[in-house]
């Protein structure tokens, strides 16, 4: 653990696979700008890699007054205990306050090491991040300017806001999708930081062997409308029905985790807590009764529609155009109803 | 060469299946109506390590840290076929994080023998998926996350496929290794009925204290005290006593434990009340249903 560091920066782990640069850290880049200008300090990236040197221009135009690059043979493809042993030596050397990692497999791969060899706190998967002051019960203290760190617990049913206000440095990841991604500044200007480091055999215990990338199905993160179906679908042959209504406004067609269970479409489509985060403009809900953990994925839609039979149905609670039917009526209305319209 | 596998548990709530009867008036969850349930991925990464015993041969222990009533667990995992089971109960455990967490588990499993360590990806009531790699840091050994599937044990070394969110990649590592195991990896075996008849019986110290204590209300301490042995040397005599430790039985430092151990702190937790919008009914009518994509396109909603 570090102490507590008032001048300490905000970092970003850049989180990039064969030079391709993920969203999660992009995406974090807007909310942490705000929390460093609040506290006065500079946001860092550090990015790890071999020959991922261009990323940093896209770092800086995103927010990052800072890259540390860590440039290596051996960081070339991701494993835990060489990039958890660099991070470990970059948080010692440079103290910073605040480390941030996407909510990804290599985010929660790699973050839980850092914490537990740093002794330091981290919460995981985020959903939304503050600054704040807290008062410690025991001793009536009043920490300022913290981490406030916040996530849904409890399968959802909960918002629990987590400090960590004496080991630092403050750790969490973040969900991905559940921050808008900030446009880049082509002007802003920044600085390189690179760093040297030793990485030997022990710090490399894994051989990968193959690596296949499937890419997503659908990107729903980017769609501006999703019509989504629920187990109130019924069959996989009536889900045609939820692909006919997304055709016809160009939609990306989603489902929710009962719906994929129930094998009526792939698990690429899933939103809710276990699947993609969501905030398109427009979000219809088809058959989908509503559960916590499914609200949790959407319920930041700009306009949301609500199909369903049971008036009492949990997705009325947070839909602004509430559709009390059968949806094998209300679709094909729909549908009709949008041909004429946008002709 | 024969394998010892420890997997760690946990008996969660089952957040997955909240019902009209674990809701409050107000929209908030009732947590102590929920049922407590084996938490499913751990399910995976014991029938993992049960395949590995079958193939192999070696032993299965499983470890959970948490209340009395966890128990259950263990048993269940007696009737699925684990060797050996240790319940971690100790009242200073409460209020642990992750941290604190891992580093009481890490003193129970460092005084067993063990090549491969086996957890769930996550839990289901905090899914934080961070107690594996924790554990695997204290332990000082690799750590090989969401596991789909074990590709190859062969003398050292392990080979596995896991998933990277976008694809799975197969690694391979020389043991020892804590593996998390997600829930595409296996399909869970259900109990054996033998087995079942085999430990119904078997109780932790806890339990038994707690059955002879409610049995016999009018014992004196003493009684108590003979009762409670007697109980506990007749099912040890048939390898039905599962085994008890607390943190002092698992040498931890109390400064890392609890409270005290655990770096994160709430601050505040909310209720999530499900949030009654602004909204509109629609008539499942043609009209109804043309008047509201008009006003989506004139909203520029829809485009």
């Amino acid at each position: 653990m570090i102490d507590v560091n008032r001048n300490g920066e905000v970092w970003v782990f850049a989180e990039q696979h064969n030079g391709d640069l993920q969203d999660v850290p992009v995406e974090l880049m807007s909310k942490a700008r705000r929390m460093a200008d609040t506290l006065g300090v500079k946001l860092a990236a550090t990015l790890l890699g071999n020959g991922v040197k261009e990323l940093v221009t896209k770092l800086i135009q995103h927010g990052a007054d800072k890259v540390y690059l860590v440039e290596h043979r051996s960081l070339g493809q991701y494993q835990t205990n060489g990039y958890a042993k660099v991070m470990y030596d970059l948080i010692h050397k440079y103290q910073p306050q605040i480390v941030l990692y996407g909510a990804t497999t290599t985010g929660r791969d790699l973050a839980p090491r850092i914490a537990s060899a740093i002794k330091a706190g981290l919460t995981a998967d985020c959903t939304d991040l503050q600054i704040g002051d807290h008062t410690t019960v025991a001793d009536k203290k009043l920490h300022k300017n913290l981490l406030f760190q916040i996530r849904p617990a409890f399968g959802g049913n909960i918002i629990a806001t987590i400090i960590n206000h004496d080991r630092w440095p403050q750790m969490a990841t973040v969900r991905e999708g559940v921050m808008p991604m900030p446009e880049p500044d082509v002007k802003r200007k920044g600085e390189i930081v690179e760093e040297k480091v030793k990485i030997s055999k022990q710090d490399l215990p894994l051989k990968i062997l193959e690596e296949h990338k499937r890419p997503k199905k659908v990107n729903l993160k980017a769609a501006r409308v999703i019509v989504a179906g629920g187990a109130g679908v019924g069959s996989k042959e009536n889900f045609k029905l939820v692909w006919d209504l997304a055709n016809c406004l160009g939609a990306a067609p989603a489902a929710s985790r009962a719906a994929v269970d129930l094998g009526f479409i792939d698990k690429d489509h899933q939103v809710g807590q276990t699947g993609t985060t969501v905030r398109p403009s427009l979000y219809i809900a088809v058959g989908i009764s509503g559960a916590i953990q499914h609200q949790a994925g959407m319920s930041q839609s700009q306009k949301i529609v609500a199909i369903n039979s049971d008036p009492n149905a949990p997705i009325f609670q947070v839909a602004h155009y509430n559709i009390v039917g059968d949806l094998n009526d209300v679709v094909p209305k729909m549908i009709k109803a949008i041909k004429e319209k946008t002709v | 060469m024969a394998y010892n596998c420890v997997v760690l548990i946990k008996q969660v709530p089952d957040t997955k299946r909240i019902t009209g009867q674990a809701m409050n008036e107000d929209g908030t969850v009732n947590r102590t109506a929920l049922p407590a349930i084996f938490n499913p991925e751990d399910l995976n990464a014991l029938e993992l390590a049960l395949q590995i015993k079958e193939k192999y041969g070696g032993k299965v222990t499983v470890i959970t840290m948490g209340l009395p009533a966890a128990s259950e667990v263990l048993r269940d995992s007696l009737f699925r076929g684990a060797d050996d089971a240790i319940l971690l109960t100790d009242k200073r455990c409460a209020a642990s994080d992750t941290l604190a967490t891992s580093y009481i588990l890490r003193c129970a499993v460092k005084k067993l023998d063990y090549d491969i360590v086996l957890c769930g990806r996550q839990a289901i009531d905090g899914d934080t998926a961070q107690v594996g790699p924790q554990l695997a840091e204290k332990l000082g050994i690799t750590q090989i996350t969401y596991i789909e599937e074990l590709s190859e044990l062969n003398g050292k070394t392990i080979t596995v496929r896991r998933n990277i969110g976008n694809g799975w990649q197969k690694v391979k590592t020389v043991l020892p290794v804590l593996l998390t195991v997600t829930g595409d990896a296996n399909e869970p075996r259900v109990a054996a009925a033998k087995k079942m008849m085999k430990y119904k019986n078997a109780r932790t110290p806890v339990e038994i204290e707690r059955e002879i204590k409610a049995d016999n209300p009018d014992a004196t301490e003493q009684e108590l005290k003979s009762l409670i042995e007697m109980k506990q040397s007749d099912l040890s005599g048939r390898g039905l006593l599962i085994k008890q430790w607390g943190l002092d039985e698992v040498e931890a430092d109390l400064t890392w434990c609890g409270r005290s151990g655990s770096p994160t702190k709430v601050h505040r937790i909310q209720s999530v009340v499900l949030a009654a919008k602004e909204s509109k009914t629609i008539e499942p009518s043609e009209k109804g249903i043309s008047d509201m994509i008009h006003e989506l396109i004139e909203d520029k909603i829809i485009a």
